[in-house]
């Protein structure tokens, strides 16, 4: 089959309304205006198609073209910008695509540094917690995108869907559990680039609603920092 | 690209990390300069190629450093176009090895971890749950060898080998370590097979961390350390 025969079948995607991960994927598809239909899946409440479509991890995203699943966010995005390359996610120079790469690895192995707040009670490991997220989102502050706009340069791409947890989510689990983490001063660059991203008709327009991702951090901190009961 | 490439890899020699690069680039067939990095005492050129990790391996190609190594992986294969390639050309194909590939990376080392450095009922518990990765990715290799049988005759090792490669090539010196076996031929029989046909590969043997060292240098006093600290010296 040609490319273009492939990129012409049906996509579906299987997410659940808070995830990030999902988030990349169909933001993806959006930028590419490619058309897919969406499944939404109750991740506390997985049902049995899931648990077929990813025996492995049992997780959303799924990504089903063609009849074939793929799973994991990243080598879905990898595969979404193979299969349908106008706009793309990636720069066309090797080394920047490695650098591209280099930190969207970084902020998926540091996400349990930045959320670590979320899950501890006021008082004094929530302000280790925090320092600690902190230093770690220092770092994308130190690289973050100077003269350019977003992460991935003038246009919008892979880096920065990789980063859009920064964007919604980190606000929301700030409000959850009463702390500031990214404090205005201290990451102007990070706050550039969120509004810039924002700004974004495609993330404008497809994004989690803060009020009600505020409400459902809200219950899911009360089940994480519920006192053991003895 | 041409023969003018300067490439150079900073790596250590009981890095799975370190040793998948080495191996990607002489299937690739690409001169290299290797550079042994001491942990106590890094090179000034490390500090400044990877200033965020301050971590093995980086290649640095004409100057320019790519660290992380499936991200290393990648970079080479889009770069040397002709000659060997360590994907397969089909997308889906290719997402299939590079979910192997990350599921080798994240699951399986970070539990080994646990099975390397604990006994008793934790190493128990750990190791129940290897048995399940075991059979995972059995069944996932399965899929690359349809018909069950391992072999590299008619093609050159790919990235899921090259992983597979640097992690798993050992582990029958492991299995001595902590007196518990970790493949089963038996429950996991193609799995065993492919590892099997990767250490008869000279290229893979030549390259990968040679397996008592990394037991009597690495993996041994590592484990001392934690199961008899005070017996341990460092």
């Amino acid at each position: 089959m040609s490319r273009k025969e492939r990129s012409m079948e049906e996509v579906k995607v299987i997410g659940f309304w808070t995830s990030p991960y999902v988030y990349r994927v169909t933001w993806a598809l959006k930028l590419k205006g490619v058309e897919y239909e969406y499944q939404e899946e109750d991740i506390w409440n997985k049902s049995d198609l899931l648990l077929q479509y990813n025996p492995v991890h049992k997780k959303v995203p799924v990504f089903v073209h063609g009849g074939k699943t793929i799973v994991e966010s990243g080598i879905i995005l990898e595969y979404i910008d193979e299969t349908w390359p106008q706009n793309p996610l990636v720069p066309t120079d090797p080394h920047a695509r490695a650098m591209a790469r280099f930190w969207i690895k970084f902020v998926g192995d540091k996400m349990r540094n930045f959320q670590g707040f979320f899950f501890k009670r006021a008082g004094e490991e929530q302000i280790k917690a925090v320092k600690e997220a902190q230093e770690y989102l220092k770092i994308l502050e130190d690289h973050g995108p100077e003269e350019k706009k977003f992460f991935d340069g003038d246009n919008i791409g892979m880096t920065d869907l990789s980063m859009g947890w920064l964007a919604f989510w980190l606000e929301a689990m700030e409000e959850a559990s009463g702390v500031q983490v990214l404090e205005a001063n201290s990451f102007p660059r990070l706050h550039a680039w969120i509004r810039n991203f924002k700004q974004v008709p495609v993330i404008k327009e497809n994004h989690p609603d803060h009020t009600r991702l505020v409400a459902y951090f809200k219950r899911l901190r009360e089940m994480f920092t519920k006192p053991a009961t003895t | 690209m041409t023969g003018k490439d300067s490439v150079i890899l900073h790596g250590m020699w009981a890095s799975p990390y370190s040793t998948r690069v080495e191996l990607a680039l002489k299937v690739k067939g690409i001169s290299y300069e290797y550079v042994e990095e001491d942990f106590k005492n890094k090179t000034p050129e490390l500090l400044k190629y990877n200033p965020v990790h301050k971590k093995i391996p980086v290649l640095v190609h004409n100057g320019k450093p790519v660290a992380e190594s499936l991200v290393i992986l990648q970079y080479i294969e889009e770069v040397w176009k002709d000659g060997p390639q360590l994907l397969p050309h089909d997308p889906h194909e290719k997402a299939q090895v590079r979910f192997w590939v990350h599921f080798i990376n994240t699951k399986y080392t970070e539990i080994m971890t646990t099975v390397i450095t604990t006994e008793g009922e934790v190493q128990e518990k750990a190791l129940s749950q290897v048995y399940e990765l075991m059979k995972l990715l059995d069944e996932g290799i399965k899929t690359f060898f349809p018909d069950g049988n391992p072999t590299f005759e008619a093609k050159n090792l790919g990235l899921l080998d090259i992983v597979g490669s640097s992690v798993f090539c050992a582990f029958s010196a492991v299995e001595e370590l902590i007196g518990v076996k970790i493949i089963d031929p038996e429950k996991t029989p193609v799995l065993f097979s492919w590892i099997t046909a990767l250490r008869e590969q000279p290229i893979v043997m030549e390259t990968i961390t040679p397996p008592e060292k990394l037991v009597s240098l690495i993996l041994r006093p590592w484990r001392q350390g934690f199961i008899n600290p005070h017996l341990s010296q460092s």
